[in-house]
This record gives structure tokens, sequence and C-alpha cells, in this order.
């Protein structure tokens, strides 16, 4: 009798555990979705802020972010995707380069965002862009050696790097070895065989890696913080040079700094509803696709 | 021949991730070079002409600024804004980005601070003002607060649910729960921050009564949901490595299935427990939105939980954007930085560790 009361109550314990994370993240979704529905129309999303940031909309932000995914994933998916490649196709799980690669992906996805953002700050901006600004201008302007969108996308892509490794390297693994060995033994190279017969078939592992990779970038702020992201700025970014405004840096600004929080807490709702719908509708694209891909796999 | 390049070119490009490790080490740790190198140098300046003016005021001006400062974050907590060492700055200048001008009004309070070994274990942090102070003591305390608030509830609830989903639970509520925490994870940090800014202090200053809307309590209890998905992800990952002949064992031999899942498959998933959780105080320590705004941002030297507080990964966000480049503070920011990047990759070394060779060594025979 009594043995049974303890385990009644260790189940509900547990499942009240549960339960508990599921009402928290439905209730968070819930809250941010009733605060800014009613601010949230098409103007507030193609409109510029107006009157000190109080009125208006949120257009360059959501441009600044697509530049901002843009880049990263320009510069990281593809280095993603060849380390990928190299390290399920080319090594030998004992080699010590590949282990070192290994031990660098892993180290990657665990350094803290903020320390990305020093890193950007100190290898992109002053290393690199303040030795380019030595080498056209002899360092009397500024052009590279402040922070703007190129190295904060730059620095973004590094942070999202293991998740494009991870990401492609599950899907390669999907391909099944008797179509690697059918093309080999047909005739073709390794890399003949890597080029028509593995990566065709990883091609939406790929891209999972790199929705993923996008909706990690649009939702950190930390890397942003000090390598480019904007208060605010009368003008779209037309050049890699500029700075950019940023959807997450948008709320953390008006959430924070803003002299006057009550009377703009639509936006910042809405903001923070466009920012969790994007971040959403990408997580949610990934899965459904990696879904496919294993029910392909297996059926 | 295409072969041959081919290879060649994917393996130096899978290099590229191992450079950036090292050159996130090399670059990280060179701007914190100034501190050591200057601190002897200065030291000896302050012995030979400074000594006797500084010491005969300093303290007395400092804790008039530290106790004004306070007041000035109570006033504010009240009336629920968040105060930054920032000055206010409305956020739309008529032209350029506002940003500039922070720096300008820092201008005249500019001095090059010394950071000897005294300075940044001093218990204040004051990087602006005459006599710059670069105590590192408060944010530390700052970080540990947050984080023991952050794991104390995080593990609990986490390796319960976990448990919950791998033991308990039937199946429509394991279907329910998978994607509810891939969401949870998929948060962006500054919507939790920002839910917690807006909604929790609130809630949770008329539920407790806090003096300040904004304090450790708050920050770490919104970090937790950060930390949640982690715990839960990687114990229940170790707990479906538990071997089924283990859970079989124990219920043919009678045992019901909660005395199964508490006495045997639980200590049977330990060092992926501990593992978990070592990676949950990882990512605690290191996140940065979340606290930059919920946790009040004053660099307070106290034991209180219900206190505002500064943490260090905040102090780099909250001030690396209008320090001059090179500055003594510069360094000290990028000192504080090498300092969360050795704690949380020693943290995951351990973890590793834990997760690969302890398991492999307990379960080889199985």
């Amino acid at each position: 009798m009594k043995k049974k009361l303890i385990g009644k109550s260790v189940t509900t314990l547990t499942a009240l555990a549960a339960f508990f994370v599921i009402f928290a993240v439905l209730f968070i979704m819930g809250d941010i979705v009733i605060g800014g529905w009613s601010t949230l129309t098409w103007d507030f999303l193609v409109g510029n802020p107006k009157e000190g940031m109080t009125e208006g909309g949120i257009f360059p932000a959501i441009v600044g972010t697509f530049f901002l995914v843009v880049i990263m994933s320009m510069a990281g998916v593809p280095v993603g995707a060849v380390t990928a490649i190299y390290l399920s196709e080319y090594a030998s799980q004992k080699s010590i380069l590949a282990r070192l690669i290994r031990f660098a992906v892993n180290t990657l996805s665990g350094v803290p965002a903020i320390v990305f953002g020093l890193f950007g700050l100190g290898f992109f901006i002053q290393f690199v862009g303040g030795g380019l600004d030595k080498v056209f201008s002899d360092g009397t302007k500024l052009v590279w050696g402040q922070p703007n969108i190129l190295w904060a996308s730059l620095t973004m892509a590094l942070l999202t790097l293991p998740v494009v490794i991870v990401s492609v390297e599950e899907a390669i693994k999907t391909v099944p070895r008797e179509l690697r060995e059918a093309s080999l033994a047909l005739g073709a190279t390794k890399w003949q065989t890597i080029r028509k017969v593995v990566l065709p078939n990883s091609l939406t592992g790929i891209l999972t890696g790199g929705i993923l990779a996008v909706s990690r970038g649009a939702g950190e702020v930390a890397p942003i913080l000090f390598t480019g992201a904007a208060y605010f700025l009368p003008r779209l970014p037309d050049s890699l040079s500029d700075q950019f405004m940023e959807l997450g840096y948008h709320i953390y600004i008006m959430s924070t700094q803003s002299p006057d929080v009550e009377a703009t807490k639509g936006i910042q709702y809405a903001t923070t509803l466009v920012l969790l719908l994007l971040t959403f509708t990408l997580n949610f694209s990934a899965i459904f696709i990696r879904y496919r891909l294993r029910k392909r796999n297996h059926g | 021949m295409s072969d041959f390049f081919a290879e060649k070119l994917i393996t130096t490009v899978a290099f590229i991730s191992f450079t950036f490790i090292l050159l996130i080490f090399i670059f990280v740790f060179r701007e914190t070079i100034p501190i050591f190198s200057g601190a002897e140098q200065t030291t000896s300046n302050i012995a030979e002409d400074e000594v006797q003016e500084t010491y005969g005021e300093e303290p007395a001006v400092s804790d008039e600024q530290g106790a004004g400062s306070l007041e000035r974050r109570a006033l504010s907590g009240e009336r629920g804004e968040i105060t930054n060492s920032k000055p206010e700055t409305s956020p739309a200048g008529g032209g350029q980005a506002t940003r500039e001008t922070p720096e300008d009004s820092y201008q005249s309070f500019e001095s090059e601070g010394n950071a000897n070994f005294e300075n940044l274990t001093s218990t204040k942090w004051q990087p602006i003002s005459d006599e710059p102070k670069f105590g590192l003591l408060p944010l530390i305390i700052g970080s540990f607060k947050v984080t023991f608030i952050a794991i104390l509830f995080a593990t609990p609830i986490a390796i319960l649910a976990a448990l919950f989903t791998s033991a308990f639970a039937p199946k429509w509520a394991q279907e329910i729960m998978k994607p509810t925490i891939e969401i949870l994870a998929g948060f962006p940090s500054v919507v939790i921050g920002f839910f917690a800014l807006i909604v929790m202090a609130t809630v949770f200053q008329d539920i407790f009564g806090f003096e300040y809307r904004l304090n450790a309590f708050l920050g770490g209890v919104a970090l937790s949901l950060a930390v949640i998905p982690i715990i839960y992800t990687i114990t229940e990952d170790a707990l479906s490595r538990v071997p089924k002949s283990l859970t079989e064992a124990s219920l043919a031999l009678g045992a019901t299935k909660w005395q199964t899942a508490l006495f045997v498959i639980l200590p049977a998933a330990t060092p992926g427990v501990f593992a978990a959780i070592l990676l949950g105080i990882g990512r605690a320590f290191g996140e940065t939105m979340i606290v930059l705004m919920a946790t009040g941002n004053a660099a307070m030297f106290s034991g209180s939980f219900f206190e505002p507080v500064r943490t260090m990964s905040a102090t780099i966000g909250a001030e690396m954007a209008e320090v001059v480049f090179g500055e003594t503070h510069y360094n000290v920011l990028f000192f504080i930085g090498a300092v969360l990047f050795i704690f949380t990759f020693s943290l995951n070394a351990i973890a590793e560790i834990f997760i690969r060779q302890r398991l492999m060594k307990k379960y080889g025979g199985l």
C-alpha cells in the first residue's frame, strides 16, 4: 500500500515537471502573441521608425537581419558543408587531423556568444579591418576598422558553423553505403562519387543545416552588440562597411534604453513576435525537412 | 588529378574551424596582455608620488558614489526600467547612429586607470570615474549567484521531466514533450530576456515583494528557461542509453516501474546526468542577453540573492560598445572574456570526459 503511494507520487512529480515546461512555453508564446498582435500590421513591417522610435515600424531592422543572415550563410554554410564532407568521407576516425577538427567543432559550439563578439572585435575589426585601412588609406580614414555588417556576419558565421557541420554530417550519414559502392564499382573516383552521388543525396541535409544556422543567427544578439548593430539608422545599409539595425538588438534597445518603456510596449511586443515567428518558421521547416528525409530513407 | 586537388582543398577548408579556435585563443588573450605587462610600472608610479593624496580622500568619495548610484537604481527599479552604466540617450538622434554620443560624454572622465592585481581583486567595479576601479569580485560573485539560481531551478525540473518522458509517459505525452523542448531551445535568448523584463519581473515583485524589481533571483529563474532544454536533452539521451537488459532484469526481479526508474535507470545514467548539469552551468555562466536584461546590472558586492547584480558576461555586453580601444578598461573587458572562455571551455571538457569515458567503462561489457 505504502509502495503504491510512493509510486504514485513519484510519477505525479515527474509529470508535474514535464507539464510545467509545456505550460511555461505556452505561456510565453501566448503572452507575446497577445501583446504583439494588435501592433503587428503591414505598415509596421514595412514602415520606418518615427518620432524618436516611439512610433512607426521596424523595416530597417528586418532588412538588417536579412542581410546579416544572408552574408552569414554565404560564408558559413559552404565551409561547414565541406568540413562535414571531410569528416565523414575523407578522415579516418583515428587520424590526428580529424580528431583536432572534431575537437575544434565541439569547442566552438561551447564558446559563449559574447566571447565570439570579443573575437570579432579583436580579430575582424581591429586586426583585419584595421590592417585593410592601413593598406588602403594609411590608417587615416576608418572604413573597415570599425563595426559593420560584414564583420558582424562573419562573427555570426563562426558561431553557427558547428550547427551546419553537425546537421550536414548527419545527412551524409543517411546516404546508403550501397550507392557509394555501386558508384566506385563502376569505376568512378572518390571525388566523382562524392560530387555525383553523395552530395546530391545530402542536399536536403545541407539545406536543413543552413536553415538551422539562419534561425540561430537571427536569434543571437550578444555577438553583434559591438561588432556592427546600431540603435537607429536613418537609411538602409548599402555597403558591407555600413552598420545595420537588427530585430533582436532592436528588442534589447527598445526594452532597456528607451526613455519611455511603457509608451513603446506595443512596438517591443510586436518586434518580439516577429522575431519569434521568424525563428519558429525556420526551425519547423528544418524539422519538417528532416522528418521527410528520414521517412524517405527508411521507406 | 582533380581527385588529388579536391582532397587537398577539402582538407584545407576543414582545417578552418581549427584555425579559428586557435585564433580565438590568440586574439582574446592578446588584448589582455597590456594588463599584466603594464602592472608593475603603474604600481611603482603610485607608490612614488600619488599615494598620500589618493588614499586620504578616495574611499569617502567612492562610497558616496556607490550610495548615490544605488539610490538611483532603487528608484528606477520602482519605475520599472533598467539602469545601465550608460547615461540615458534618446535612441533616435536626428541623423547619425547615436552610438557615438556616449563616448563624448565620457571623454572628460577618461583617465588611464591602472589594472594591477590589487585593483582587479578589489570589491568595486567603477570603470568610469576619476580613479577607475576594476574590481572583478562583484562581477564574479554576480555570475555565480545567477548561475546558482538558474541551476537550482533548471536541474530538478529538467531531470524529472526527462525521467517522465523516458520512463513513465504514455506515447502521446512523449510526442508533445519533444517538440516543446525543441521550441524552448529555439527561443532566442533576447526573447526570454524580454519576457523576464516585462512580465516575470512585475509578477515576481507582486508575489514576493522584492525591493528591487530586477535582481539576481529573477535573472536566475529566467536563465533556467534557457538551461532546461540543455539538461533535459542530455539527460534524456543518457537515460535512453541505459541498456535494456538492466531494466528488464530489474522488472523481472519484481521491482515496480518507478522503483526501476529511480533505483536502476537513474543511477546507471549518473555520468550523463552529471555531464548535463555541467553543460547547463557552462551555458548559464556564458549567457549574456538574459542577464543583461533581467538582473538590473548593478555591480554590488553583496551576498543577497534579491539585489541587482552585474554578471561578467553582461558587463562585457553593456560596456564594450562605449569603450575606447586600447584603454585599460578595454583590456580588462577582454580579460573578463578570457576568464569566461577558460571557464566554459574547462566545463565542456570535463563534461565530455564524463559522457565518453565513464559510460564506456561502466557498460563496456554489457
